[in-house]
C-alpha cells in the first residue's frame, strides 16, 4: 500500500510536468491544426535557458523559471514567424515534418552550446520528507505547486480575457472566428506565447525532477503527446485530465512491470482510449 | 443614391469551375431582399463571395460605394457587415454571454449596452447567457448566429438560410425577428429555401439560376408570378 502510495506520488509529480506540455501541444493543434513535434525540444530548451539564470547569475529556480519561459515564448514566436507562417497555406503534414526537422534542430543546438553531459541546477542533495513512510521530495513540492499555479493562470486567461476568449472561439471554429473579425495571426502568436511558455516550464520541472541533458524533453514527447490524445486533443481542459492520467498510470504501471516498460505503457493507455472513446476521456473545449 | 451593396457581374466559386456566372444584385438601403433559387444555384457562394470567403475571378463587389472585392472577411466585417452563416453559425464550446462578446471582437468601446439590446431582441437568449452554446435549442442557436452578427452594429446583414434547420412555427418567428432587425435600419440580404414564406417579408426577390439572375421583383410580384412559382417554389 505505502509502495503504491510513493507511486501515486511520482505520478502527480510527473503527471503535473506532461499536463504543461499537453496543455500546448492541444493548444497549437486546436488554433494551427498540427502535430508539434518539437515541443519536446522546447522544453529541453527552456530547461537550459533556466541553466544560463540559475548557473551564470545565480538566480533561485523560482525566478530563473519566469525568466525562462519569457525566453521560450520568444523562440516559439520566431520560429513561427521564420519558419511555420510560411508553410501555414500548405497542407497541415508539412507544417508536421518541418516541426520534426524543428525538433532536431533545437536538439543539435542545445548540444552545440551546452554540450551532452547530464547536469543539474543545483547540486546536492534533495533530503525528502517523509510523511507516513512516503517520501516527498521539496523539489516535487515545487513542480507541482508551480504547474498548479500555471494551470490556473492558464485557466483565468482562457476565462476572463479578450484574447484567451478568441482562442477557445478559433479553436472552436474557424470560419466563424474569422467572420467575426477575429485577427486569427494575432491569436496565432499567443498561441505560441502560451505553448512555448509553459513547454518551457514543463523542462525546467522535468529538470528539477531529473537532470539536464539534451534529450530531456525528447524522451518524454511520446507520454505528451499520449497525455494529448488522451485528453481528446484540440481541448486543452482534456489535456489536463490526460497528463495527470499518463503521469499517474505510467507510474503505478512499474509496480508490476519494469520501469523501462512506462512509454509503453503511455502508448498502449492512449491505443485503448482511442478504441474505447475516440473524441477523448473529456468532453470540454470542441 | 449610392447603394448599399452593388454587385456587378460577378464569376467565382471555390477555386474549380465557377459557380457564378455574371451574378448581379443591387441594394438599396433598409431594403430586405430575398435570394431564391435551386439547390446548387450560387445563392450561398454569392454571400461568401461578397463577404471575401469566396473567390471572385472577374466583376466587382461595392459596399456603400467602396470596392471591397476581394478583399478579406475580418476587413469586411470591420466595414459594417455582418454575416450568419447556415450551419456551425455559433461557437459551440462557448457560452451565449461569450458568443455576444465575440461578435463585438472589433470593438474598442462599452459594448455592454449593445448586449443588452440583444438579449432584448431576443429574450430565450437572456435565461441562458450562462449556458454553453453547443447545449442550445435550433430556434435559440439561430437566434445567437443573428445576435453575433448584430454586436457590431452593422449597416448590412447577410443571413444564409436562418429557416433552413427550424421548425415552422420558429421559421414565422425568425422571420417576425428578421423584420424587427430590419426596423432598426438594418439592409437585409438573405437566401431562404423557404422561399414562400420569405418573399412574404421581404421587399424584393431575386431568382438566382446556374450563378445567373433569372428574375428579380418584389416579393408579392415573384409570388404571383406563375413560371417562377412553378419552378422555384414547389408549384
Amino acid at each position: 500500500m505505502t509502495d503504491l502510495l510513493q507511486l501515486l506520488v511520482f505520478g502527480i509529480v510527473f503527471g503535473s510536468i506532461l499536463t504543461l506540455g499537453a496543455i500546448g501541444v492541444s493548444l497549437i493543434f486546436g488554433i494551427l491544426r498540427f502535430a508539434h513535434f518539437a515541443h519536446g525540444d522546447m522544453m529541453t530548451v527552456g530547461a537550459y535557458f533556466a541553466l544560463i539564470f540559475v548557473a551564470q547569475i545565480g538566480w533561485p529556480i523560482y525566478l530563473a523559471l519566469p525568466a525562462a519561459m519569457i525566453g521560450a515564448a520568444l523562440l516559439a514566436i520566431l520560429i513561427d514567424q521564420s519558419v511555420y507562417r510560411r508553410l501555414r497555406r500548405t497542407a497541415p503534414v508539412i507544417l508536421l515534418i518541418s516541426s520534426f526537422g524543428m525538433a532536431l534542430l533545437l536538439r543539435a543546438a542545445v548540444q552545440l552550446i551546452w554540450g551532452t553531459d547530464n547536469q543539474v541546477y543545483q547540486p546536492g542533495i534533495n533530503v525528502p520528507y517523509v510523511v507516513f513512510d512516503i517520501r516527498i521530495k521539496p523539489d516535487h513540492l515545487v513542480i507541482v505547486g508551480a504547474s498548479v499555479i500555471l494551470v490556473f493562470a492558464f485557466h483565468l486567461f482562457l476565462k476572463m480575457t479578450r484574447m484567451g476568449k478568441a482562442m477557445r472561439a478559433m479553436s472552436d471554429n474557424v470560419d466563424l472566428a474569422r467572420v467575426s473579425g477575429i485577427d486569427s495571426e494575432r491569436v496565432v502568436i499567443w498561441t505560441w506565447v502560451i505553448g512555448g511558455a509553459l513547454a518551457a516550464a514543463a523542462g525546467v520541472l522535468l529538470a528539477l525532477d531529473t537532470r539536464l541533458n539534451p534529450q530531456l524533453g525528447w524522451n518524454v514527447l511520446l507520454p505528451v503527446f499520449a497525455a494529448t490524445i488522451v485528453g481528446g486533443i484540440g481541448r486543452v481542459y482534456g489535456a489536463i485530465a490526460g497528463g495527470m492520467f499518463i503521469g499517474i498510470a505510467t507510474e503505478l504501471s512499474t509496480a508490476v512491470i519494469l520501469p523501462a516498460y512506462k512509454p509503453a505503457v503511455a502508448f498502449t493507455l492512449m491505443v485503448l482510449v482511442l478504441i474505447l472513446r475516440p473524441r477523448g476521456l473529456v468532453r470540454g473545449m470542441n | 443614391m449610392t447603394a448599399v451593396l452593388e454587385v456587378d457581374d460577378v464569376r467565382g466559386g471555390y477555386g474549380g469551375a465557377d459557380i457564378l456566372n455574371g451574378t448581379d444584385l443591387r441594394l438599396g438601403e433598409g431594403e430586405i431582399v430575398v435570394i431564391i433559387g435551386p439547390n446548387g444555384a450560387g445563392k450561398s457562394t454569392l454571400m461568401k463571395a461578397v463577404f471575401g470567403l469566396a473567390t471572385i475571378r472577374s466583376g466587382s463587389v461595392s459596399f456603400f460605394g467602396r470596392t471591397i472585392t476581394g478583399m478579406r472577411a475580418d476587413q469586411v466585417a470591420k466595414l459594417g457587415m455582418s454575416y450568419v452563416p447556415q450551419e456551425r453559425n455559433v461557437f459551440a464550446s462557448l457560452t451565449v454571454n461569450e458568443n455576444l462578446e465575440m461578435g463585438a471582437y472589433l470593438r474598442d468601446d462599452d459594448f455592454g449596452p449593445q448586449i443588452e439590446r440583444i438579449y432584448e431582441l431576443f429574450p430565450p437568449l437572456n435565461e441562458r447567457r450562462r449556458q454553453q452554446a453547443g447545449t442550445l435549442s435550433g430556434g435559440e442557436r439561430q437566434m445567437l448566429a443573428m445576435g453575433r452578427a448584430l454586436m457590431l452594429d452593422p449597416k448590412l446583414l447577410l443571413l444564409d438560410e436562418p429557416t433552413a434547420a427550424l421548425s415552422p412555427r420558429y421559421a414565422a418567428e425568425t422571420f417576425e425577428r428578421i423584420r424587427e432587425i430590419n426596423a432598426l435600419g438594418i439592409t437585409i440580404l438573405m437566401v431562404e429555401q423557404n422561399a414562400r414564406q420569405a418573399l412574404e417579408h421581404a421587399d424584393r426577390g431575386v431568382v438566382l439560376v446556374m450563378g445567373e439572375n433569372r428574375f428579380e421583383a418584389p416579393g408579392p410580384e415573384l409570388l404571383a408570378n406563375r413560371e417562377v412559382a412553378e419552378m422555384y417554389l414547389g408549384g
